[in-house]
């Protein structure tokens, strides 16, 4: 052994520790590790509390009645029905109010974000005083605004204000005729479908067509043809199956219908305006991000001003919008569950609310709401990362 | 957004706490922290509310006083923790307050599978309605289809449902997180009714503009025996709140107060009160107390007739008769166990 057999070991050693490929795997152990080790002490330690606490844990109450009622349900909900189906109603007032709220607000934050761009002094400046005014006021005042300041001063049930007598309006909600399906009324929703596979199947057609000829179809005509044509000539044919159920005052209330709870507008109309405020800027950077040569480049291959929007700004603009646009959507889903300050009964209202409160199940119950939102959110992101990569420049 | 903070805490200490010696007894943290740590409503007139001063005052706070009186023998060494009915049960679980005194009604899943222990009832209630005036109603069972604004987390909201389902009633309920969102909701004419236990209609009514624009339906639909409550499991901290409840209404059915109590204790011959006032034998020390527990207690607090009187008796805005809380001796229910 010599002194230069020595370095040489210790020099290897050191390069063990220096290589950055080694190194970084040992740290990411050692992360992973603790984080195990983190959630294993967690689990560990609440089981243990809660048998010190000799609190019954499980998810058996889920089959318990609940015995309460829910103002709003979209699937059957008696005063009979199990806890776990008051959840299954609160998912879905959550769910139905976001989806609400995501297309909306999108539909406005995309005119508004336009409109800021016009030329047009008036429009633009209109534009730039909603966008700084909603989205500078927390969510919550607005929320309560909707709901006690101008929903609630609405006439009382008996002063309803009505539209021939198939609309009523009152500080109970917005009554509304609704049809009534009938035997027969399958086959126009398979008509529907068919046209929709129709109208999807000629797009791609006319697409190819246009990339292969160059010549164009006038797909927007035949496809609303398409969507529209078939239900209606069945509709027609099967002899109209359905009938109207108008709303009645009956006793205290309003029945039968449509009926639309002020809680579900107050909170759906502050959501979508409120969002509809970031989405528009989101919108007016994402334009403003296309340089202008690209319109310059297009008029003067002759294309018109729309076909520049649509065809050219729009699509590189979508590549900048989406990303943001996808913590929008996640965010007005998270924010519906403020839904609590007005009694919209959504799944924070109804599960860690009252179900909460009645069973005493409180881990449990957090966990499986965290849960949802967690799901949800997943959700919409996986699907606007699909969205994102599909619109993303594909170069050739 | 207070409260869902209070229940996250109560969560994470479920969760995190560390797992160490199975729970020390209650009254030596009482007694080496310095003061009692009392869950109280967030703010319902005559029960627990502050005072113009910002002093908690109650019938349901002169519950956390008396125990405090027995314990320090000072009937302000408490600290108020104010809870809305969603967050009161976690903050008892995870150890944030040592007895909850809270309008709760005592149920067998709460005594159970809650893992708590009821230690008497200090009001007994029932749930009713408040309608308007001008509805036209004058019995609940007029209610079929009515929209009734309800504060969430309550038994007050499956009531609610097994009144409407027995009687074969259709139920439009509203459910807001606060009773001060359900009154409001209820004032703005979102509902026909609006339904608490009756003293809460009687509290919440006397806070409205125009009270007598409003009527209290004579139906009650439930059994609502109100009372403090602590976690099961420490016996000897139960005995000290329920038996401090117990003074009170024992005080009262012997006819001794807050006024004439240092005369009764220095020249009375009734054994069952020389024995609570500790001139004789030891009840104090068997409860892990001082002899003047029961003494401190009437000196500071008063029994329990002052206490209702002072806090929503005929005298205050609330006007609620004594009723079934009366003394069983007068056509009541309220019946101390013997001090012996």
């Amino acid at each position: 052994m010599t002194a230069s057999a020595e370095t040489q070991m210790t020099s290897r050693r050191r390069s063990l520790l220096q290589d950055e490929r080694i190194r970084g795997l040992i740290l990411q152990i050692l992360v992973a590790a603790g984080v195990i080790a983190f959630a294993a002490f967690i689990v560990h330690n609440t089981a243990t509390n809660l048998a010190r606490q000799g609190i019954a844990t499980g998810f058996g109450f889920l089959g318990n009645t609940a015995g309460f009622d829910i103002s709003q349900h979209l699937v059957e909900y008696k005063l009979t029905s199990s806890y776990g189906r008051a959840f299954l109603v609160g998912l879905l007032n959550t769910l139905v109010v976001s989806a609400c709220g995501i297309v909306l607000a999108t539909i406005l934050g995309f005119l508004i974000g336009v409109a800021r761009l016009s030329k047009n002094w008036l429009v633009a400046k209109l534009a730039t005083v909603y966008v700084e005014g909603i989205r500078n006021i927390p969510l919550l005042l607005q929320i309560l605004f909707w709901y006690f300041g101008v929903l609630a001063t609405l006439p009382s049930v008996r002063n309803s204000l009505s539209l021939g007598d198939v609309v009523f309006l009152n500080n109970r909600g917005l009554y509304a005729s609704w049809p009534i399906f009938e035997p027969g009324s399958g086959l126009v929703a398979a008509a529907f479908v068919l046209g929709l596979i129709g109208a999807i199947a000629l797009r791609r057609w006319a697409k190819r067509r246009q990339d292969r000829t160059g010549q164009p179809f006038p797909i927007f005509r035949a496809g609303i043809g398409l969507l529209l044509g078939p239900p209606l000539l069945v509709a027609l044919l099967a002899g109209l199956p359905f009938s109207w159920e108008h709303p009645e005052l009956r006793g205290f209330n309003f029945s039968g219908g449509l009926r639309v709870l002020p809680e579900f507008a107050a909170l759906l109309l502050a959501l979508t305006l409120y969002t509809a405020a970031f989405i528009a800027e989101i919108v007016r950077s994402g334009i403003q991000a296309v340089s202008y040569g690209q319109t310059e480049a297009a008029y003067s291959l002759g294309l018109r001003p729309r076909v520049t929007t649509r065809l050219v700004i729009v699509p590189q603009a979508l590549r900048v919008i989406i990303p943001p646009l996808t913590s929008q959507y996640l965010n007005l889903t998270k924010n519906s569950s403020l839904a609590v300050a007005i009694g919209y009964p959504d799944l924070v209202s109804v599960f860690t609310g009252t179900v909460l409160n009645q069973t005493g199940q409180a881990v449990e119950v957090i966990v499986i709401t965290m849960l949802v939102y967690l799901t949800i959110s997943l959700a919409i992101s996986i699907f606007m990362n699909w969205y994102n990569r599909r619109i993303a420049l594909v170069e050739r | 957004m207070v409260q869902l903070k209070m229940l996250t805490a109560g969560i994470a200490g479920v969760v995190f706490s560390v797992v160490g010696a199975a729970g020390a007894a209650t009254l030596d943290e009482v007694k080496s922290r310095g003061y009692l740590q009392c869950g109280v409503n967030t703010g319902l007139p005559g029960f627990s509310a502050p005072d113009d001063q910002g002093n908690w005052r109650g019938l349901d706070v002169d519950v956390c006083r008396a125990v405090a009186a027995a314990v320090f023998g000072d009937s302000e060494a408490v600290r108020y923790t104010p809870t809305n009915a969603k967050e009161r049960f976690t903050a008892l679980q995870s150890g944030a307050v040592d007895v909850l005194s809270r309008n709760t009604t005592w149920t067998l899943s709460r005594d159970s599978d809650l893992n708590f222990e009821f230690v008497g009832v200090n009001y007994y209630d029932g749930q009713g309605f408040m309608v308007p005036k001008d509805l036209g109603v004058s019995s609940a069972l007029e209610l079929d289809g009515a929209a009734v604004c309800v504060q969430s987390g309550t038994t007050t909201e499956k009531n609610l449902g097994d009144y409407f389902r027995a009687n074969g009633m259709e139920l439009r309920s509203v459910v807001y997180e606060t009773s001060e969102q359900a009154v409001q909701a209820y004032i703005e004419g979102r509902c026909d009714a609006f339904t608490t236990d009756a003293s809460g209609l009687a509290a919440e009514r006397s806070a409205l503009a125009e009270p007598d624009a409003h009527i209290i339906l004579p139906e009650i639909i439930s059994k609502e025996p109100l009372g403090p409550l602590v976690r099961q499991g420490d016996n000897e901290w139960a005995d000290i709140v329920r038996w401090s409840l117990n003074a009170m209404i024992a005080a009262e059915e012997y006819g001794v107060s807050s006024q004439n109590v240092d005369e009764v204790k220095a020249g009375t011959d009734n054994p069952e009160v020389r024995r609570l006032l500790g001139v004789e034998d030891k009840m104090g020390e068997m409860l892990g107390l001082s002899n003047d527990w029961a003494y401190n207690i009437i000196k500071q607090v008063g029994n329990y007739g002052e206490s209702f009187e002072r806090n929503v008796g005929l005298k205050t805005p609330l006007a609620l008769a004594r009723g079934l809380n009366e003394q069983w001796t007068k056509g009541g229910i309220l019946y101390a166990p013997p001090v012996r």
